[in-house]
C-alpha cells in the first residue's frame, strides 16, 4: 500500500507570520506617529533646549525605540516583497536581501546610539 | 505543421496616470516605501543626530531647514510618508474586509490620494 502524503504542500508558513507582524508593525508606528505629531503640536520646539526636552524622557525614548524596531520589521518584510518581484536570480537576491538586513540592523543600532547617546 | 504557439505581441502600458486608483495608490505605495527605507530614514536619523548632538547643530539645521529650496525636499518626504501612512490605513481596512467591493475600494483609493495632498498641504501651511 502506498503511504499518501498527507501535508499540504504550501511551504514553510514563515509568510502568515510576516503578513501578520507587517500589519501589527505598521499599528505601532501609525500610534507613534500620531502621538509624536500632536505632541510637536502641543509644544513647538522653538529652541535647542525645547527639542531636547522632546527626547530625554525615557516614555519618549522607548517610544522611539519601539518604532524603529517596529520599522525595522516593518521594511524588511516589505523590501523583502520588493526583492521578490524584481530580483530572480537567486544570488543576487541573497546578496541585495543580506544587504537590507545589515542596513535595517544598522539603522536600529544608530537610533538607539542617538537615543540614549546624547548628553 | 507546428503547434507551437504564435508568439503574442506584448503590450504593458507603464503610464501611471492609466491605472485604475487602486493601482496608483499601490504602486506609489511601494515606491514611497522604498524611498522611505533608503534614503529618507538615514537622512532623518543623521538629521536626528546632529539637531540632538549639540546647540551648534541645532542652529546650524534651522538654518538649512528655513531654505525654501530645503523646505520643499521636506514636503516632498511629508508626501512620501503621508501616502504610505493613509495608503497603509486602507489595506488595514482591506484586510479585515472593509471597503473591499470594487467601487469602495475605488472610492477609498481616491480618498487616500487626497489625503496624502492635504496632508502635505497642511504642513506645507505649518511650516512655511
Amino acid at each position: 500500500m502506498v503511504k499518501r502524503y498527507t501535508k499540504n504542500p504550501v511551504g514553510a508558513h514563515y509568510g502568515v507570520g510576516d503578513w501578520l507582524l507587517q500589519r501589527l508593525t505598521a499599528i505601532v508606528m501609525a500610534a507613534y506617529t500620531v502621538g509624536m505629531v500632536a505632541c510637536l503640536l502641543w509644544h513647538v520646539p522653538s529652541s535647542y533646549a525645547d527639542w531636547k526636552a522632546i527626547f530625554s524622557g525615557s516614555l519618549a525614548r522607548l517610544a522611539t525605540m519601539v518604532f524603529l524596531l517596529a520599522l525595522l520589521y516593518h521594511a524588511w518584510v516589505g523590501m523583502r516583497d520588493i526583492v521578490m518581484d524584481y530580483l530572480k536570480p537567486a544570488g543576487l537576491r541573497l546578496v541585495v536581501e543580506a544587504g537590507i538586513a545589515l542596513v535595517l540592523i544598522g539603522y536600529a543600532v544608530w537610533g538607539a546610539s542617538i537615543l540614549w547617546g546624547m548628553r | 505543421m507546428s503547434s507551437a504557439p504564435k508568439p503574442r505581441p506584448k503590450y504593458y502600458d507603464l503610464n501611471l496616470a492609466h491605472l485604475p486608483p487602486p493601482g496608483l495608490v499601490s504602486i506609489l505605495h511601494r515606491v514611497s516605501g522604498l524611498a522611505l527605507f533608503f534614503p529618507i530614514l538615514p537622512l532623518l536619523l543623521y538629521a536626528l543626530q546632529q539637531t540632538l548632538g549639540s546647540e551648534a547643530g541645532w542652529t546650524h539645521w534651522k538654518e538649512v531647514f528655513s531654505r525654501p529650496l530645503v523646505k520643499l525636499v521636506l514636503l516632498a518626504v511629508v508626501w512620501l510618508y503621508a501616502h504610505h501612512f493613509w495608503a497603509g490605513i486602507r489595506y488595514l481596512f482591506l484586510d479585515v474586509h472593509v471597503g473591499i467591493e470594487k467601487q469602495p475600494a475605488r472610492t477609498t483609493a481616491v480618498v487616500v490620494l487626497v489625503l496624502g495632498v492635504l496632508t502635505t498641504a497642511l504642513v506645507g501651511w505649518c511650516i512655511w
